[in-house]
């Protein structure tokens, strides 16, 4: 019983990781940019894709294919931060929402145009399935390699926004864009550069999430509320929020559906919206 | 009307604001209800997708009352279009088979379930409103999914039988009194919307669209008149969620999707928000569109759909009555 306990806390803390990685990005564009990016998942696809299709057709083995899967995906990122998403920052809500409603409408469709319409499959390298047994607990390896990548990454992303020259001009261009841009601060670099960070931690996401989320052309569509939740719940500009927020999430819906699979779903849009009405600006809520 | 250039972008809607509204019945108005009368009788085979088209017309201008009027975006409108369609639908299949009472009771439920909400969606920003109307209304699929015992779940809920309206008008496969039926309440509604809207209560919505901010200032109480106007847009969205179950004769766990509720505003912002004609010029688009293009194939149906709205973000701010408006403004010399 107690194994059963920690099995469902461990899986639900590897499903958060995960949506911690590929919403972490989302937070940024929300918090930096303002921007309602329902569109965020098309990422997540494109690096799942991406990984799927260099494993299938050109033999590239699984850990090779996340680099690549990060950087088409933020390559699509930038490519079209600097093409259309600039344009909207000032927008109303309404706009974006509608911009990347259309977007994950097209891509939706070019996915099933491509590849069809049925779930893609991944054949993880051997290394990475099966179990460890511990006494009186089976822990899935590739829960186990998630959480473990997922934290480094964690870590990496948290000294680049403490440490590093580029990390003080995210965060004062997210506190002030205007006073960041008077300093001299090329506020519109930031705002690419960022977005396309997001973007390739989307699609690595996407990649390292094939064998848990599934992926099929609705990618975007399915989880989107996921994402917005993880960044809505954690609030928006920061990476303690989200993280918690995640773990938090996913610890809840695989806990929700194994003990409670009757209600299913319930539990984690029940969740939401009681959090959305406790923490109204999130549980970490940025000084305004 | 040369001050009606508004566009869909809330924030640069003020053209609109600008004018007082104006009760009386322009002639362009009267035509264009002229048209489904019309086109009941000239397209005799297109009476069923002409049905559809009104309701969902009816229930995008149910949510360009939030909207379009007082700025509340919302990703889960199909909600109260799904709880209508389940209250008559479940009314019909219990018995009762009246069909103007299975109207009423439809939107006194969907109102009920819309009032508390309403409490939820005004006090929070615009990102919190987008997730608690989304949430809401995937909370409601689940529910309706999971209670398969009273909804049928995903299978749907079969033999909604309804009775002959007034004892006269049979319901029959041609969708001959469904379209008569739709167009009629579809047409009462709207009229008792138009005077909602251009009433003082109407103009203070769009007041608290333009500046939520300032309007407490010369006392309107905002999060009650939001709280009202989002109650009326749930009952008139179950109005047309129960003409849906009353007319198809089904209720499909559908009408309670997320894909409804995004359709629906892409109808909305297509035909043009904040102008209730704008609602019915998008869904008669949308879904003629939909009924010539997804016959085609419908992969192409949702690229294009998604490349129309991009472009009408980034291009047509105002949708297809807006573009109408400043092509107007154009082309009439300066006076």
């Amino acid at each position: 019983m107690i194994g059963n306990v920690i099995g469902v806390l461990f899986d639900g803390l590897a499903y958060g990781s995960l949506l911690f990685i590929i919403a972490v990005g989302l937070s940024v564009t929300l918090g930096l940019m303002n921007f309602v990016n329902l569109a965020h998942g098309t990422f997540a696809m494109i690096g799942g894709y991406v990984c799927v299709l260099l494993m299938t057709r050109a033999g590239v083995p699984f850990l090779a294919t996340l680099p690549i899967a990060f950087a088409a995906a933020a390559l699509v990122g930038l490519v079209l931060e600097v093409t259309l998403y600039r344009r909207l920052y000032k927008a109303s809500p309404l706009d974006q929402v509608l911009f990347s409603i259309g977007i994950v409408f097209m891509s939706i469709a070019m996915a099933t145009y491509w590849f069809g319409a049925s779930q893609q499959p991944v054949a993880l390298p051997s290394y990475l399935r099966g179990q460890v047994h511990l006494p009186g607990l089976d822990l899935g390896v590739y829960r186990l390699f998630l959480i473990v990548v997922v934290a480094a990454l964690t870590l990496v992303l948290q000294y680049l926004l403490d440490r590093t020259r580029f990390g003080s001009q995210v965060r004062a261009s997210v506190d002030n864009a205007t006073a960041a841009a008077g300093l001299g601060i090329d506020v519109n670099r930031v705002f690419a550069l960022t977005f396309a960070l997001g973007s390739g931690l989307a699609g690595l996401g996407g990649a390292l999430g094939i064998d848990v989320l599934g992926l099929d052309p609705t990618f975007p569509l399915k989880y989107i509320v996921y994402f917005l939740l993880v960044v809505s719940v954690g609030g928006s500009g920061t990476m303690k929020g989200p993280l918690i927020a995640a773990l938090i999430l996913g610890v809840f819906d695989v806990a929700g559906k194994y003990y409670l699979p009757q209600i299913g779903g319930f539990v984690i849009y029940a969740l939401m919206v009681i959090l959305l009405i406790v923490f109204p600006a999130g549980l970490y809520a940025r000084r305004a | 009307m040369a001050t009606r250039s508004a566009s869909v972008s809330i924030s640069r809607a003020s053209a609109v604001a600008s004018t007082l509204p104006d009760d009386r019945w322009k002639l362009l108005e009267i035509v264009f209800w002229l048209l489904p009368v019309l086109a009941f009788f000239v397209f005799p085979n297109y009476r069923v997708l002409g049905s559809q088209i009104l309701i969902t017309g009816l229930f995008a201008v149910s949510l360009d009352l939030i909207l379009g009027y007082a700025g509340i975006v919302s990703l889960g409108h199909a909600a109260f279009f799904g709880v209508g369609a389940y209250a008559a639908g479940l009314l019909a299949v219990h018995g009762w088979h009246e069909p103007i009472t299975g109207l009423v009771v439809a939107a006194i439920v969907a109102a009920t379930v819309g009032y508390p909400v309403s409490f939820l969606v005004v006090r929070g920003s615009d990102l919190t409103r987008l997730m608690v109307t989304l949430g809401i209304g995937l909370m409601l699929w689940e529910v309706a999914n999971k209670a398969a015992f009273v909804t049928g779940g995903v299978d749907g809920l079969a033999g909604v039988t309804i009775d002959p309206i007034f004892g006269v008008g049979r319901f029959d496969i041609g969708g001959r009194t469904a379209y008569v039926y739709a167009l009629a309440v579809v047409f009462i509604v709207f009229v008792v919307l138009r005077r909602i809207v251009h009433s003082p209560f109407g103009l203070s919505l769009r007041g608290i669209r333009e500046g939520a901010k300032r309007m407490p200032a010369i006392g309107a109480p905002v999060a009650r008149r939001l709280r009202t106007i989002f109650t009326i847009a749930a009952a008139v969205a179950g109005i047309a969620g129960a003409l849906i179950a009353q007319t198809t004769q089904f209720v499909g766990i559908d009408t309670l999707g997320f894909p409804r509720s995004a359709e629906l505003l892409i109808m909305l912002v297509l035909g043009g928000a904040g102008r209730l004609y704008g609602g019915l010029v998008g869904a008669a688009l949308f879904m003629i569109a939909q009924d010539y293009l997804s016959g085609i194939d419908p992969v192409y149906w949702q690229f294009w759909i998604g490349f129309f709205l991009v472009v009408i973000v980034l291009f047509a701010h105002g949708g297809i009555l807006g573009g109408l408006d400043t092509l107007r403004t154009r082309l009439r010399p300066r006076q």
